[in-house]
């Protein structure tokens, strides 16, 4: 390296072009940048105005509801137990919201759930359907016991579904009777 | 993509949609188009999570799908973009906007529809019904006619407009989407350009939706509420006949809206509010007859200009001459004279009207940052094209040991460059012209790059402390929730005063100075935004021209 001696502040053209002297050099650099480096004027303030208010308020609430949107999805990991005791202050509109079915039609057919999951909604719906008229089934239940032998009890005409839901069950009951006595006349 | 759209796009994503759906969106954006089992091995998200956060993305518009590369059998690939997820900082000036056009029915509808993505018209009146219901008096509720004539409003002046038909595989099925008044075209089985919502002639069209009916409010109990439900599912089974006709924002109006009012408000603030008038009438009138990239509107002869004055403005006709030429001999060019039929033809000048802007904003950013005598090399050179080291000092009048430095800080930070004008073929130092100059254009794009990292960074430290005050922000919700359902109970204020006391005073104190700061850094989110639309404006509008 010849010229690591000598050469060492020469620079390799003439600095004089450039309008700089050897003696304005800015200070070398020891070391790495300040993680905030001091500003010598300050920033302009925001504007502040009904408008910048009307904005800020909106840009809040939007986060807000997007964050409370199905469509904010949620790691499942975030589901501790501390969750669950909020959740029951929440309102059930809420909870029913997160299953959020897009337009089908406008997204490529990958994207769809397996087919097994579309069976669990109808599922759902017979639960609730029987869980909402739970009261009502129990009470015609007690009824077909004691009336066991007349048949079918009256019912109005409200509680069609009801009723075939329970003739469902007494068929049930009917075959499960004649298969006991077909057991029966198989083991004699 | 630079790395800080990327990282703000991130960012973004993250708030308002999850961590999930953040992940798959800058996979995406690094990676481009990719189909859905390169996306599933290279993020190593499960199935499920990557499907629903894709339909997410598809949801909002973040994400476009497209049959695949190698012909149509080849699975769809997807692929995002920055732009349309770095509109999300500008939801709340799109909706305060359509408050300020069409009240407050206009705001909810655009609310609604930017939170969801895209929705049918049916739906969102009803939903837009329902909310403005509750927020009135009791027993008056809001009529679905008025939500709907509100939404053709917004149609009509194309605020919103009709989704497209997503691009199908084959070309028989693609031939169905197509409207009929184009048969000629034939449909490629691989497009090459995905088709944009406008590319569909029928993307206006308000469909005949049978909606009669008014906003309901919710109630409070929670059986009734389980037992309307039903009763509204079997009511919702009816179609409105708008099936599978999704709505969506119409960004593109909007930023044209904006762009004529930082027009409009910057020859306010030059001249008057009078020119500023005649600015905006020539805007209005020429509103339809624009196409959104043109470099000029149509010429306006100023006898048209003077009828369509509004009628408030009772300003004499040789006064409106005096005014348009004082609109075309302002440096900022403005407005332009095309001719001299009906009294005088004017265009208004788009390009150079946004070109204008941007560099008042880049002098801006240099007086702020640097001071006023660094602003006024700045301008000078803005001016003056190329000067040497010994001319800037003579022009601007400053003395030579600090017009080196300022310079000189200028150069480091990239907002001026030298240029080498060699006298001989070899470059020699003592024999080359070394000229300082600024280019508009590319300091223009680095000022966007510093926008974006600035908002990120503002996001960033927003978040940051949150997270510090996260104990003491659940608590204070904890206890406005309680001061609530006590308060709706009817307790008595020894009470409300025995649970407000859970807050300490100097948590009380720290509380408000962070909400402070919060709403500090959310407005500089909102105001950092306006620029950045200025100069992306400025920046696409040379993109086009180019």
């Amino acid at each position: 390296m010849a010229g690591k001696g000598r050469g060492v502040g020469a620079f390799t053209f003439n600095i004089e072009a450039l309008g700089i002297g050897r003696g304005s050099m800015p200070d070398s650099r020891v070391g790495p940048m300040p993680l905030f480096p001091n500003t010598d004027f300050k920033p302009v303030p925001l504007k502040a105005g009904e408008e910048e208010d009307y904005m800020l308020a909106l840009k809040q609430e939007m986060r807000g509801t997007m964050q409370r949107l199905p469509h904010n999805i949620k790691c499942h990991a975030n589901k501790a137990e501390v969750e669950r005791y909020t959740e029951r202050y929440l309102k059930q509109s809420q909870l029913d919201d997160a299953n959020w079915t897009p337009d089908w039609s406008l997204l490529p057919k990958e994207l769809m759930p397996q087919k097994k999951k579309v069976v669990k909604p109808v599922k759902k719906k017979k639960a609730v359907k029987i869980s909402r008229k739970e009261t009502e089934a129990m009470l015609t239940k007690l009824d077909e016991l004691e009336k066991k032998d007349d048949g079918n009890p009256e019912k109005s005409d409200d509680e069609t579904e009801k009723k075939k839901v329970n003739e469902g069950e007494e068929e049930e009951e009917i075959e499960a009777e004649e298969y006991d006595e077909e057991d029966v006349e198989e083991v004699i | 993509m630079t790395a800080q759209e990327v990282r703000l796009c991130g960012l973004l994503l993250q708030e308002h949609f999850g961590e999930m759906v953040e992940k798959v969106g800058t996979h995406l954006l690094k990676s481009g188009a990719q189909n859905l089992r390169m996306i599933l091995h290279e993020t190593g998200i499960s199935l499920d999570l990557l499907k629903k956060s894709l339909c997410v993305l598809v949801q909002h518009g973040a994400c476009v799908f497209s049959s695949g590369r190698k012909g149509p059998g080849s699975p769809t690939e997807y692929r995002t973009s920055c732009d349309r997820i770095l509109r999300i900082l500008r939801y709340p000036r799109y909706i305060y906007t359509a408050k300020t056009l069409y009240g407050d029915t206009g705001e909810l509808i655009i609310e609604e529809l930017l939170q969801r993505g895209h929705m049918t018209m049916s739906s969102t009146v009803k939903t837009v019904a329902d909310r403005l219901t509750q927020n009135m008096e009791d027993g008056r509720s809001m009529d679905y006619n008025d939500v709907s004539n509100s939404f053709s409003n917004l149609v009509e002046t194309h605020f919103l407009q009709r989704c497209p038909p997503p691009p199908r595989a084959g070309p028989k099925e693609s031939a169905t989407p197509a409207p009929p008044p184009v048969p000629g075209t034939p449909t490629p089985p691989i497009s090459t350009a995905l088709p944009t919502a406008e590319s569909f002639p029928e993307c206006y069209k308000v469909p005949h939706v049978t909606l009669i009916g008014r906003g309901k409010r919710p109630l409070s109990s929670e059986d009734v509420d389980d037992q309307r439900n039903a009763k509204k599912a079997k009511m919702d089974s009816e179609t409105h006949g708008d099936e599978g006709i999704c709505w969506q924002v119409n960004f593109e109006r909007f930023h044209l809206h904006f762009r004529d009012q930082a027009i409009i408000s910057a020859v306010a603030n030059k001249l008057d509010q009078t020119s500023s008038e005649i600015v905006r009438t020539m805007l209005r009138m020429s509103e339809v007859t624009t196409s959104p990239s043109a470099t000029c509107t149509k010429p306006l002869s100023a006898n048209e200009i003077f009828r369509s004055l509004p009628t408030n403005y009772n300003i004499a006709r040789p006064i409106l001459d005096q005014y348009l030429t004082l609109l075309v001999d302002d440096p900022m060019e403005f407005v332009g004279k095309a001719g001299e039929s009906g009294g005088g033809m004017y265009v208004v000048n788009m390009h150079r009207a946004l070109a204008n802007l941007a560099r008042a904003t880049l002098e801006s950013v240099v007086q702020e940052r640097f001071g006023s005598r660094s602003a006024r090399i700045f301008r000078l050179l803005l001016r003056k094209r190329h000067l040497e080291q010994k001319q800037v000092e003579d022009f601007a009048m400053i003395p030579a040991k600090e017009a080196k430095d300022m310079l000189y800080s200028l150069l480091s930070q990239n907002l001026v460059q030298l240029q080498e004008v060699p006298k001989t073929p070899d470059y020699a130092p003592s024999r080359t012209f070394y000229l300082y100059t600024v280019n508009q254009l590319p300091t223009a794009r680095m000022l966007l790059q510093n926008c974006y990292k600035t908002v990120a960074n503002l996001i960033e430290r927003r978040l940051y402390e949150s997270k510090e005050s996260k104990r003491l922000l659940e608590k204070s919700q904890r206890i406005e929730a309680i001061l609530a359902s006590l308060q709706a109970s009817g307790a008595e204020p020894e009470q409300l005063t025995e649970v407000e006391e859970m807050i300490t005073a100097p948590e009380k104190q720290q509380l408000d100075a962070l909400r402070l700061h919060i709403n500090k850094l959310d407005s500089a989110e909102n105001q950092v935004d306006e620029t950045i639309f200025l100069i992306e404006s400025y920046v696409n509008s040379t993109t086009t021209t180019s």
